[in-house]
Order: structure tokens, then C-alpha cells, then sequence
């Protein structure tokens, strides 16, 4: 983490922030949050709240209603073709993996590699072994997607977003429906994202990630913030947080492990 | 490329226009059909575009993904379709020999069988015909497969890898059914002019194999070549260009995916019999 000390990687600034199926209906607005290279943020939101669509605006997949964004210190609207060194710094992890599924989880998690350096199968493939062997997914590698169970799936998807070696990593809802044992892989690895993984030769990401419960998320290095009624409101560390007695925040504290 | 498709399929608020309560007045129903109508032709005419440009474009980018893709495109919309073919070569053949044949003779005329053929199967039934069974056969496969891959969000996750959906999901479509149905109209028709012959034989017109031939020979020109080559891929590509259409603008919904496919078909015919007039009238011009 003290590698890079103090890079904006996401600057919001009054930002608004529409839906995928009506993009002029406002979901969040009057953003104001900075994101330093290196952080772990945990979004916490009820189902409904803007979560996703939130986290699309951030990935630049959706323009912001209004406001300025700014993706390491350049103004942003959405990432097009002439912006796709920009996009690819982004991966984004879906909340069901969303998988292709005329493709193996080989070949899923092989595709933007083989895409972007217009391998052939075969050589995409090799490259892709190690992360596979690295998430546990080297037994599913022929495997399609419908025959595969959520746990995988996710992993698949987390496997796919970080074949690129991203510097940010955007995660909607990664621990909803998993089981303990993976949440707690999922956990871990991502602590170890943030830190430095071997992966992507100890190169910190900047992590994002969005829950409907807070609990599992219990950490002194990671930061939360809250979407609430259109609102987003940054809570900072977890003690801050214990200690601010918000009562939004306490619900989402208390709220029993539904899943 | 977000943004313009994202505009293109704006157009399909129409969906509240064809969800919203009948008019109390047949004008009005009239003018919201119309309406309606123009924005679906302009909708398609901008999605074309945009897919004409993408295959102008990004015909060497990641080639080594998408010529696979355009490879299984032809075999899924051409090969795949061939046995169907062959006995619909037959029938056809029989069905046209079949009946001009009686009446034919009853002029005298049946030495001009040939001419018949090339007429009714090499410049009409052929091509509309191919045309007609990849759309039903490919055509709706392709809407259900994209309203799919829409509903679930694999769109959005090619987006989100930096990954054209345009490039890697419509183009290989397009081409292999341009490919597919020009491939299939060419064995359809020599299929069914061998068996137009076969069907004659067999109800003893007076006509030798070589008279036979040498009548089709004569009464194919140039243009015929031209037009069909060009008639046969502008079906295909329009074909592709309507299926994969609603396919993708379907608003995200699995539940009207199957409307959508009907839709999608209807609509298909619709281009195909008017890319046929077109043609018609080039014919009569030239």
C-alpha cells in the first residue's frame, strides 16, 4: 500500500448516477467521495438502493446524470473505444458472475486476453492456467457455465475481471449467495488483492466492493460507506463507524447473515 | 459504442407506445402504427449502419476470436442446413416442373421448360425461399440467444472487458448468414434445376438433357449472376441485421424474449419481400 501514496484512482464530485434500464431516472445523487490508490471500500446499500448502477457509473460503463468523475485525475463520461486503456485499468466482478455460456469457464476467463492480444485458443488458454490454478478453478476449466454452481461461477467472474491485471477492481455484491467456507476465500484473497498479490507481481489494487450486510466485511483497514435514499455518505473506518451510532449503519451492523 | 447503441434502442420506447391503452379514434391507432413503423425502420437503419461500420472497421482486430465465431456463424446458418436443402431442391423442382408442365403442353410449349426454371426458381423462388428457412431456422435462434445474453447481462460484462458486443456478438451473424443463405440460394438452385429435369423425364416431355441445359444457359445473363450474388447477401444481411436487432433491444426482460422472436420474424419477411421488389424493378430496368 505505501507504494503509492495518495493517487486519486476515483475523484466524485457531486455526481448523479442513473439506471441501466432508464438512464435519466436518478438513482444516487450529490456524490462527493475520493478514492486513494491502495483503499478497500465496502458500499453497503439494501437491495433496490442504487448499488449496481452506482458501481457501473463508476466502472464507465454508464455516464453520470451530472457532476464531474474523475478516473485517475481525468475527466470521465463512459469509457469508448478511444478510451480503452482507461477501461481495461477497470476490472468489475458482476454479482453472478455473468459468464458467456456458449463459453467454458476456460475460455471465459481466457477471452479479454485473448481479445485484446488476438491470441490464438490454445495460446490463451496457457496463459490463463496459472490464475485458474491460483483461484481453484483448474478442475472446471472445460466445464460450461450452466453446469457449474454459483460459488464457481463468482470465481470464475472475479478470474475473468483480473486476467487483464486491472489497477481498480469494482465487486457488486461478491459474498451474496456464497457459501462460508468460499466467503471466507473470497475474503482473504481480496484482503490479499489490496495488499499485493503475486498475480499481479505485488502490485496493489484499489478494491471496491458493494454487500447488503456489513458484518462479514469487519475490518480495521477497510473503509465503508453507505447508500441510502438516493444518498451516498462515507462512514470511514470500522471503529469510526461503531462509534458514530448511525442508525442506518447500525441496521445494516445487525442485520443477521441473511445468506 | 456504448451510446450509440444505447441511443438506437432508445428508439424502442416505443414499448410504451405499444404498451399504452388503444385510442378511442381508428385515426389515431392508425397514426401510432405508422409511428410506430417509422421507428422501428429508423431504429434498424441506424443499427445497420453501425454494424456496417463495425465490419469495415475491426475486420483485422482480434482476429483469432472472431474468425472462429464467423466460422461456426456459417456452419450454423449454411452446412448445418444443407439436407433440409437438398430435399427442398427436390421439391421444388417437382412442384415448378410439376405444374407449368401440364399447362405448357397445352401450348405446345413445354420446350420451354427451361426458360420457366430459370425465371421462377433462379431469380424468385430460389433466393426468397433460402432466405425465407435461414431466417426461421437461424434467424429466430439468433433473437433468443441475444435477448438472452441481454437479459442476463452478458452485454454489459463484454463492456465491461473493453469487448465490442457489436464486433464480437453481431458481426460473426452477419457474415455467416450473408455467406450462409448466398451458399444455400446457389445448391438450392442447381438442385432444383437437376431435378426439374428429373420430375420432366419422368412425365415424358420430349426434351433432351442437352436442349434442357442449353435453354437455362440461354436464358441466363450476366445480371442474373450479379443480382443473385447481390440479392442473396443483401437478404442475408438484413435477415441478421433484423434478429440480432431485437434480440439485443429487447428491454431486458426474459419473459418477452419469445414476443420479441415473433416480432423479429415478421419483420424479417417484411425486408426480404421488400428487398425482393427492389430487385424486381432492377430487373425490369435493366
Amino acid at each position: 500500500m505505501s507504494e503509492a501514496p495518495n493517487i486519486k484512482v476515483l475523484e466524485m464530485r457531486d455526481v448523479a448516477s442513473g439506471t441501466m434500464h432508464d438512464p435519466e431516472k436518478v438513482v444516487v445523487e450529490g456524490v462527493n467521495w475520493t478514492v486513494t490508490a491502495g483503499e478497500f471500500w465496502v458500499i453497503a446499500g439494501e437491495q433496490r438502493s442504487g448499488k449496481t448502477d452506482f458501481l457501473m457509473t463508476m466502472a464507465g460503463l454508464m455516464a453520470p446524470v451530472k457532476g464531474s468523475y474523475r478516473f485517475f485525475g481525468n475527466e470521465v463520461r463512459m469509457f469508448d473505444e478511444t478510451r480503452l486503456a482507461e477501461r481495461l485499468r477497470v476490472g468489475f466482478v458482476f454479482e453472478g458472475g455473468q459468464l458467456f455460456h456458449h463459453l467454458t469457464l476456460g475460455q471465459n476467463v481466457a477471452l479479454p486476453l485473448q481479445y485484446h492480444r488476438n491470441l490464438t485458443d490454445g495460446a490463451a488458454e496457457r496463459e490463463a492456467e496459472p490464475l485458474l490454478e491460483l483461484m481453484e478453478l483448474s478442475p472446471l476449466t472445460g466445464a460450461l457455465p450452466a453446469g457449474v454452481s454459483r460459488n464457481w461461477l463468482k470465481r470464475a467472474g472475479l478470474a475473468r475481471a483480473l486476467m487483464l491485471k486491472p489497477d481498480v477492481l469494482l465487486l457488486d455484491n461478491p459474498l451474496r449467495g456464497l457459501d462460508t467456507r468460499h466467503a471466507r476465500w473470497w475474503l482473504d484473497f481480496l484482503d490479499g488483492l489490496c495488499r499485493g498479490h503475486e498475480w499481479l507481481n505485488g502490485r496493489p489494487v484499489t478494491v471496491v466492493a458493494t454487500a447488503d450486510n456489513l458484518r462479514p466485511w469487519r475490518s480495521e483497514h477497510r473503509r465503508f460507506a453507505l447508500l441510502q435514499d438516493k444518498g451516498f455518505r462515507s462512514l470511514g473506518l470500522w471503529n469510526e463507524m461503531e462509534s458514530a451510532a448511525d442508525p442506518a449503519a447500525r441496521e445494516l451492523l445487525g442485520a443477521p447473515h441473511s445468506d | 459504442m456504448r451510446k450509440n447503441l444505447a441511443s438506437v434502442f432508445q428508439l424502442l420506447g416505443e414499448q410504451s407506445l405499444r404498451t399504452a391503452t388503444l385510442p378511442k379514434a381508428y385515426t389515431d391507432l392508425l397514426g401510432r402504427r405508422i409511428f410506430l413503423f417509422l421507428l422501428t425502420v429508423q431504429g434498424l437503419g441506424a443499427f445497420a449502419l453501425i454494424t456496417a461500420g463495425v465490419i469495415l472497421k475491426k475486420s483485422r482486430v482480434a482476429r483469432n476470436v472472431i474468425w472462429p465465431r464467423i466460422r461456426q456463424e456459417i456452419v450454423r446458418a449454411g452446412v448445418g442446413l444443407m439436407p433440409m436443402f437438398l430435399f427442398l431442391a427436390l421439391a421444388l423442382g417437382f412442384l415448378v416442373v410439376g405444374q407449368t408442365v401440364s399447362w405448357l403442353t397445352r401450348f405446345g410449349a413445354n420446350q420451354y421448360i427451361g426458360t420457366v426454371m430459370v425465371i421462377v426458381v433462379v431469380r424468385e423462388l430460389g433466393p426468397l425461399l433460402a432466405a425465407m428457412l435461414v431466417l426461421t431456422r437461424v434467424g429466430t435462434a439468433n433473437v433468443i440467444e441475444l435477448g438472452t445474453a441481454r437479459a442476463t447481462g452478458e452485454v454489459e460484462a463484454l463492456e465491461a472487458l473493453g469487448i465490442d458486443p457489436v464486433h464480437y456478438l453481431i458481426m460473426p451473424r452477419v457474415v455467416g448468414m450473408a455467406v450462409g443463405v448466398f451458399a444455400l440460394t446457389i445448391y438450392l438452385i442447381i438442385g432444383a434445376l437437376v431435378s426439374g429435369y428429373l420430375w420432366a423425364f419422368l412425365q415424358d416431355v420430349p426434351l433432351t438433357p442437352g436442349d434442357y441445359f442449353k435453354q437455362l444457359a440461354e436464358s441466363l445473363g450476366w445480371l442474373d449472376f450479379a443480382l443473385l450474388a447481390l440479392k442473396t447477401i443483401a437478404f442475408g444481411f438484413f435477415i441478421a441485421i433484423v434478429t440480432c436487432y431485437h434480440g439485443l433491444a429487447q428491454p431486458l426482460r426474459l419473459t418477452e424474449v419469445s414476443q420479441v422472436a415473433v416480432r423479429a420474424v415478421t419483420q424479417g419477411i417484411i425486408v426480404c419481400v421488400l428487398i425482393d421488389a427492389l430487385f424486381i424493378l432492377l430487373y425490369l430496368v435493366a
